[in-house]
């Protein structure tokens, strides 16, 4: 309890802590005032018709449903599902590979892992897309194909990152316990350790979950055909055709309405976890 | 000392060494466990006592040395380890309930995945060793809703629950608040009473006075003294013990 001088306390000391309240109410009326002159400032400035206009014109709002949910944003949760499921597979072996005593799965999974997360999303996009039929001839088929596997590919490794982390995050007694009432390594893992990491990442993997979520928007660049357009693509498509931002607003609008919820799932699955704990 | 001269050691340790790289925490353990025999090991903290007991499930492999169990040498290469410790029951200090799983789960998983018994006598069985326990009404609730002696109780069960032939306590009662050291004791006590072999590490000193049968004094890393209770506790035969009694027995008093 010293805040003599000299000795680093984060609390102000007791005389000055009254200080602080009055300059900070100041700084909120400070606040407010600002606040209110740039509101004032742009209801007066900002052609609102013109904005209303290029960005929300209530006929192309419309011309957008139902193809920007029954195709678009079916096609974005399509890219979506696969890509983590995927993802979450290849991850979960990754991790396993990290955390193996058998040095070269070790050193495997750390070079991909670090190879992955250190290039751009697009660029391994485009190389799943355009790259491997060229230098390999490998060609995987359709766009939810190549797009759902460049997706795996990229998730992957930052999954591999949470689920090791979530791993090592379960008491080492949880595997000694297991161990010596005669489960095997594998059982110890599979019974014990990774449903208990599960819990302990279930709010990072929301997270990465809507990550790729907005990622999927990446596959706007590989050749699509109409049927396998996403959110992003369909609105871009939809600005080139009307010449108006509308039908982008709209898209980003849906982006929303699909990720504000997961947000808040996490959260309270979080909460709930803990509560079981 | 029930079983009859000649018999298989329940646990047999044979200059048992171990190192945790230049730290050698064992240096020659000799130990036989006859079966329904209660051994208490005494020693001070960081004498190596509970890595002895590691080793004899396997938790940490001997640097060198034999570990018999029922006369299987479970260091030998070939030894099917997890069969070994599905017979070897373990209580540890942090209890290490799985703590996503109810109480009843933590006490059937290991009798159906390990020795494959169906789900129905396993639950069977988790309700006879709960009742054991104490603690059948509790089998519906989380570790984490339970005080620290019933979750050390569950553990007991889990144990029991795989009918070990021997069961290995951990300084079982160290992690837990005072007032709650004694259910688990009583728990302990009346297993010894009901003939199962046990070997304790303990600080509990009143508890092996009247549960074991012999008492093993560790120091730094070697068996100093091993004798029936009364004679170790009353004339130890070495300065060192005496000092450690010496020790331990203020504290108590104070």
């Amino acid at each position: 309890m010293t805040s003599g001088a000299g000795s680093p306390t984060n609390e102000p000391p007791p005389s000055r802590r009254r200080l602080p309240v009055s300059t900070s109410t100041l700084g909120q009326w400070a606040l407010y005032g600002g606040t209110l002159a740039v509101v004032i400032f742009l209801a007066v400035a900002v052609d609102w018709a013109r904005l209303q206009d290029k960005m929300f014109r209530t006929d192309l709002v419309l011309d957008q449903f139902p193809r920007i949910v029954t195709q678009a944003a079916k096609n974005t949760l399509i890219f979506t599902a696969f890509g983590f499921a995927g993802g979450l597979a290849l991850g979960v072996v990754l991790a396993l590979m990290r955390l193996s005593t058998f040095r070269p799965y070790r050193w495997f999974a750390a070079v991909y892992i670090d190879v992955i997360r250190g290039l751009p999303a697009l660029l391994v996009l485009i190389f799943i897309a355009f790259g491997l039929p060229i230098a390999l001839d490998i060609r995987i088929p359709g766009t939810y194909g190549r797009g759902s596997v460049a997706l795996a590919i990229v998730s992957s490794a930052y999954i591999a990152e949470v689920v090791r982390a979530g791993i090592e995050a379960v008491p080492k007694g949880q595997t000694e316990a297991a161990r010596s009432l005669g489960m095997s390594h594998g059982q110890a893992m599979r019974r014990i350790v990774i449903p208990q990491a599960f819990r302990i990442i279930i709010p990072p993997m929301t997270n990465e979950l809507v990550l790729l979520l907005k990622d999927t928007a990446l596959i706007s660049v590989i050749g699509v055909t109409e049927a396998t357009k996403e959110l992003t693509r369909f609105g871009r498509d939809g600005v080139n055709a009307s010449a108006n931002a509308t039908p982008l607003v709209v898209a980003g609008l849906v982006y929303l309405a699909l990720t504000l919820p997961m947000t808040r799932l996490a959260g309270y699955l979080e909460r709930r976890a803990r509560a079981s704990r | 000392m029930t079983a009859e001269p000649g018999a298989v050691p329940a646990v047999d340790l044979q200059d048992l060494r171990k190192s945790f790289g230049r730290l050698e925490v064992l240096r020659g353990i000799d130990l036989r466990v006859a079966a329904g025999e209660k051994i208490c090991i005494i020693g001070a903290s960081g004498s190596g006592k509970s890595t002895l007991l590691r080793c004899v499930n396997l938790l940490e492999r001997p640097t060198s040395g034999r570990v018999l169990i029922e006369g299987v040498d479970v260091t030998a290469p070939d030894c099917d380890i997890d069969r070994v410790r599905a017979r070897v029951g373990m209580v540890f200090q942090q209890f290490n309930l799985f703590s996503h799983l109810t109480v009843e789960r933590n006490v059937t998983i290991a009798q159906e995945t390990v020795l494959g018994r169906p789900h129905d006598l396993a639950v069977d069985t988790a309700m006879a060793m709960l009742r054991r326990v104490g603690l059948e009404e509790k089998r519906h609730e989380y570790p984490a809703r339970l005080s620290g002696g019933q979750q050390q109780r569950v553990a007991i069960a889990r144990a029991l629950a795989m009918d070990p032939s021997v069961m290995l306590f951990d300084e079982a009662t160290s992690a837990l608040d005072p007032e709650l050291v004694g259910e688990v004791l009583r728990v302990m006590r009346e297993l010894a009473d009901e003939g199962m072999t046990m070997l304790v590490v303990t600080h509990e000193m009143g508890f092996a006075r009247r549960v074991a049968d012999r008492v093993a004094f560790i120091d730094e890393g070697v068996i100093l003294e091993e004798s029936p209770p009364a004679e170790l506790f009353e004339s130890p035969r070495e300065e060192r013990t005496r000092r450690f009694l010496q020790r331990v027995l203020e504290r108590d008093e104070s």
